[in-house]
């Protein structure tokens, strides 16, 4: 299969927001796609200066988010405060395998994948790489697909919070990990969002 | 790399309009940076926040938990267990516990831990909380300058974990009675205080601290003097029945008493700081100190059964020591088995005498006391068993002077003093009580009880006879006797005959009788009328003239 031509070399550039395709000339000193009046451009201005910037947020983000008790309990036995980890091995040690696989899953081994995916991504456009661009190009959709389930975690602190509120008997109540947590979710996400997936196929010879 | 130069644009466009803008993407950078600034603040906050890890040993760790057991200063949280495992030896539990910050300032050398569990003693109920929301760990800081990491928690929680000010005074006793930890401290019957430690020291006495709070604790001088107040004291005195105690809680519990010695006392205690003595009584308290004791052995060739060690002995009634030990001895020479008793002698009891004997230097030296007491041998003093109470049997030995007694001899260079005895009192009235009961069992019983045998059937046979023999004839006689008395009955009555005629001759009498006394009644006015006769004129007429006429 003969090699595609790049946009570029026909002049044309693509709206990111309405997917018209604008001629670079029809373009205006305001640079403005014609139809939705959007900013145009050929590549996003600073999409890999952004994404490693809210890459290194989410990775800095979540230290604390893992360090800090999300949830707070107390009841008549007592009072504890669980951390996400402690949840996780206190669910497993209970006999909850799969409570405990689904934590895991949603609250490290997504984010993980997230900063491992995005950050490999990264540094092979920042190599111009050409290794495996389909590949690269899946994993990047992968991305921005599993980014959201992250938020289980949050989900289940929240209802907890508002469900368990009996007072004496019990109560729960979300601490300052959460936010931190939630706030990984969102800073990968939006990490996600910066990188302009054409930066996978570009190579400069 | 978007700029990418193509030589018509660069030419259509010579100053692109966008460069100026360039900075506000950047501004994402923000972003990481707050993050990380945040991330540094909490680690330092938490840092910060972190005091230090301490590790305590308890002998279990019944119901501390990992992460949810507290440590606990004054019921306001400092820390909580981060973990609890066996030490190597597997003899103790090491509970580390993570403390606060502010919590570090507390940790003192002779900071106390112990675990608060729910308690129910005799004075209170404490730590019930504990009960639904599980065990912590209290804490009591020290006094120390020190610092420490490590410590040995307590398996009961102190009595004064934070209590009120006041002085905490070591007691010393020879033992602590029915005293318990929380027995309160009385002064003049007002509860000023209590105790909060025993310890068993090394030499088997036992040491007894007390708290005496605040404003109280001034009434404590060097000359105080602390008693056991535990349970009633009965007393049956020469002034009738005293019953003495301090509160019904110093009944049940025990309780220590104090009170300013007599004016004349001794400091019992050297300085504030010194160790007071724990009396058994008030009245042991108040006496006045007894000084050295002075030992001495007896011997005794009789058993003293209801002799104890602890029994007084008495120098002519007044208590002057005490029995020591009662022992057995063995004399090889007439194979006897003596009783040995020792007893502990205060010649400071003796009080005036004591003096008087100090004044004359007799006291001076064991030498010179035991010459005294030979001396006081010679003139016949004697140890002398007796009993104290016919009822218990108790015996006391009693110092006195029988100069009756055999003479004894009377060693002074021996050590302790050896003093003669002679046997008790009660013993003798014993011995003399067998020799009767010998006298009595040694009368021939049996012969006199035959010969009281043949009498009784003697007087058996006797008896038959009268039955036999003497009865019928009795009752002929009885029922004669009867026969007459009736006849005699009949004679008497007042329509018989015999009556009748009796009582005619009777009032015939009478009239005789009357004539009789008027005759002489006229010969008496008229004596010549014996001679003369009567003269009838001149004389009143009298109804018995002329009786008295007719009869001369």
């Amino acid at each position: 299969m003969a090699p595609l031509k790049r946009s570029l070399e026909l002049g044309l550039i693509l709206c990111r927001i309405c997917g018209d395709a604008v001629y670079r000339s029809n373009l205006g000193p305001s640079r403005r796609c014609p139809r939705c009046h959007s900013r145009i451009e050929h590549r996003t201005p600073f999409s890999t200066e952004m994404t490693l910037a809210w890459l290194l947020a989410g990775m800095v983000l979540y230290i604390p988010a893992n360090l800090l008790p999300v949830m707070h309990t107390s009841g008549l036995l007592g009072e504890a405060d669980s951390t996400i980890l402690g949840g996780i091995v206190e669910f497993w040690r209970a006999g909850d395998w799969d409570i405990a696989l689904l934590i895991f899953i949603a609250s490290v081994a997504v984010p993980f994948t997230k900063f491992i995916a995005i950050g490999l991504l990264l540094f092979t456009v920042r190599a111009n790489s050409q290794w495996e661009q389909h590949q690269r190009a899946t994993l990047y959709r992968v991305v921005e697909f599993i980014g959201y389930w992250s938020m289980l975690d949050v989900i289940v602190v929240a209802l907890t919070s508002a469900l368990m509120q009996f007072q004496v008997l019990g109560t729960a109540e979300p601490r300052a990990g959460i936010a931190f947590f939630c706030a990984v979710v969102v800073v990968t996400m939006l990490s996600a969002l910066s990188f302009d997936a054409r930066l996978i196929w570009d190579r400069h010879a | 790399m978007s700029e990418a130069p193509t030589p018509e644009s660069s030419r259509e466009l010579p100053t692109p309009a966008v460069r100026n803008r360039r900075w506000l993407p950047r501004l994402v950078w923000v972003v990481p940076i707050a993050a990380a600034v945040i991330g540094i603040s909490l680690l330092v906050r938490n840092w910060e926040n972190t005091g230090p890890r301490i590790s305590i040993s308890f002998l279990n760790g019944e119901g501390v938990q990992v992460g949810k057991t507290l440590v606990k200063y004054r019921d306001v949280t400092v820390g909580h267990v981060s973990g609890v495992v066996l030490s190597a030896d597997h003899q103790t539990v090491l509970v580390s516990a993570d403390l606060s910050k502010d919590a570090a300032s507390l940790l003192k050398a002779d900071t106390q831990f112990w675990v608060v569990r729910p308690r129910i003693g005799m004075g209170s109920v404490s730590g019930l909380e504990t009960l639904l929301s599980g065990v912590y760990i209290g804490m009591k800081t020290g006094a120390s300058g020190a610092s420490a990491r490590k410590f040995v928690g307590l398996e009961s929680p102190p009595p004064l974990s934070h209590g009120p000010r006041g002085r905490e005074l070591p007691l010393h006793a020879a033992r602590a009675g029915s005293l318990a930890i929380g027995a309160p401290v009385y002064f003049r019957q007002f509860q000023v205080g209590r105790v909060i430690d025993e310890n068993l020291l090394s030499d088997g006495s036992t040491r007894v601290t007390v708290f005496v709070e605040a404003p109280y604790d001034g009434f404590v001088k060097p000359v105080t003097r602390f008693w056991s107040a535990s349970g009633v004291n009965i007393r049956l005195g020469a002034d009738g029945l005293i019953v003495q105690t301090e509160s019904l809680a110093a009944v049940l519990a025990g309780g220590i008493a104090f009170d300013d010695g007599p004016a004349e006392a001794i400091p019992t205690a050297t300085g504030i700081s010194g160790e007071f003595t724990l009396y058994k009584s008030e009245a042991e308290a108040m006496a006045p100190p007894d000084g050295d004791p002075h030992y001495v052995r007896m011997r005794f060739a009789q058993a003293l059964r209801g002799l104890e060690a602890g029994a007084p002995v008495e120098f002519v009634g007044v208590n002057i020591g005490s029995v020591v030990a009662v022992d057995l001895g063995y004399r090889h020479r007439d194979r006897s088995f003596p009783v040995i008793v020792t007893a502990k002698l205060y010649p400071r009891r003796m009080g005036q005498a004591y003096e008087a004997l100090a004044a004359q230097g007799k006291t001076e030296s064991e030498e010179t006391l035991a010459e005294f007491v030979g001396t006081l041998v010679n003139r016949g003093l004697r140890a002398q068993p007796r009993s104290g109470s016919l009822l218990t049997g108790k015996l006391y030995i009693a110092l006195d002077f029988l100069p009756a007694s055999p003479p004894a001899t009377f060693d002074a260079s021996v050590r302790p003093l050896e003093l003669p005895t002679v046997n008790g009192a009660y013993q003798e009235l014993e011995a003399n009580i067998v020799r009767m009961v010998k006298k009595v069992n040694d009368l021939p019983l049996e012969q006199i009880a035959t010969h009281l045998d043949t009498d009784l059937r003697d007087l058996h046979g006797t008896l038959n006879a009268l039955h036999n023999r003497v009865l019928p004839s009795a009752v002929d006689t009885l029922s004669a006797l009867h026969t007459t008395l009736d006849s005699a009955d009949r004679t008497l009555d007042v329509e018989s005959p015999l009556q009748r005629s009796l009582t005619e001759t009777l009032s015939e009498t009478r009239s005789t009788l009357q004539a009789v006394r008027e005759l002489a009644d006229y010969l008496d006015r008229h004596p010549d009328a014996l001679l003369h006769g009567r003269r009838p004129q001149k004389m009143p007429k009298s109804p018995a003239a002329p009786l008295s006429d007719a009869k001369p």
